[in-house]
């Protein structure tokens, strides 16, 4: 874990998803909401298309720090507010792009804010994760 | 919704194993791609006694707890209008293959949105000693009946 100041960009990455990537997850999470694999529901319930799991988008988000963290044992807490959809198209999915930066370093811990965006939006608000820096 | 949830504390959840290949499944499906994850010399090297499951894996105990508020027919909340508006995890540790988990539900609140209601409640995952592992809460938007 290097890199400890304010504004340093700690992790980056871009994942591409696809309606494969939205199964796999339903069915590793147990969560089978069928928003997230069946277009006709979605439409039924007023929805631009079928979505990506928020949690899918928030568990590949912090993904993105733990190479960098070395030790998930480091991750104390972890908040996002869902602010946008990602709709995952059946042919052409959704690139969700992430970056991690130092928001705040005190004597144990520090805040990464993570930046989650899918077509140029910002789709979790407040994502930040607060690490211990000790030994 | 109804409002008389809040307050109200479910049993505890059946004990929940975790298998190391259920760890390896999940850290796949959120593109988790460090070896501790996946590779038990990986874990073992970082003093863990197998593999750590992402930290999100938190939502596997977590929905079960909520499938129970699900479950109750006074709930009123149908599945597919329902959207995730919030979650945090506060850790104590790390999940671990081999951990045995427990969880319990307490909804903590409910507040009228729209045609339809914000809940929020706090899933307390323990181990099988009894020690904490993980809270996790979130905030629920459940859309009104049409």
């Amino acid at each position: 874990m290097t890199g400890l100041e304010v504004g340093a960009v700690v992790a980056e990455r871009t994942v591409h998803l696809t309606r494969q990537s939205l199964v796999r997850y339903a069915g590793a999470s147990g969560d089978f909401n069928p928003i997230h694999f069946r277009d006709d529901v979605a439409t039924r319930v007023g929805l631009p298309g079928v979505l990506a799991h928020g949690m899918l988008t928030m568990g590949l988000a912090v993904e993105t720090l733990v190479p960098w963290l070395g030790d998930t044992g480091r991750i104390l807490e972890y908040g996002v507010r869902f602010t946008r959809l990602v709709v995952v198209h059946a042919e052409d999915g959704a690139d969700v792009s992430v970056v991690a930066k130092v928001g705040a370093v005190d004597a144990d811990a520090a805040r990464i804010d993570l930046t989650v965006t899918h077509a140029d939006t910002t789709v979790l608000g407040k994502a930040q994760v607060r690490v211990r820096v000790d030994g | 919704m109804n409002p008389e949830l809040v307050g109200r504390v479910f049993p505890p959840t059946d004990p929940y194993l975790v298998g190391r290949e259920k760890v390896r499944e999940f850290a796949r499906a959120v593109f988790a791609t460090d070896p501790q994850h996946t590779d038990p010399a990986a874990a073992q090297a970082l003093g863990y006694a197998d593999v750590v499951a992402p930290p999100t894996f938190a939502m596997v105990i977590q929905d079960l707890t909520l499938q129970q508020l699900l479950a109750e027919p006074e709930s009123g909340i149908v599945l597919e209008r329902t959207v995730h508006a919030e979650q945090r995890f506060r850790y104590t540790r790390p999940i671990v293959a081999g951990d045995e988990l427990t969880g319990r539900l307490q909804v903590t609140g409910v507040r009228p949105f729209g045609k339809g209601a914000m809940v929020t409640s706090e899933a307390e995952v323990t181990d099988a000693d009894g020690g904490h592992v993980v809270t996790a809460t979130s905030v629920l938007l459940i859309g009104g009946e049409e």
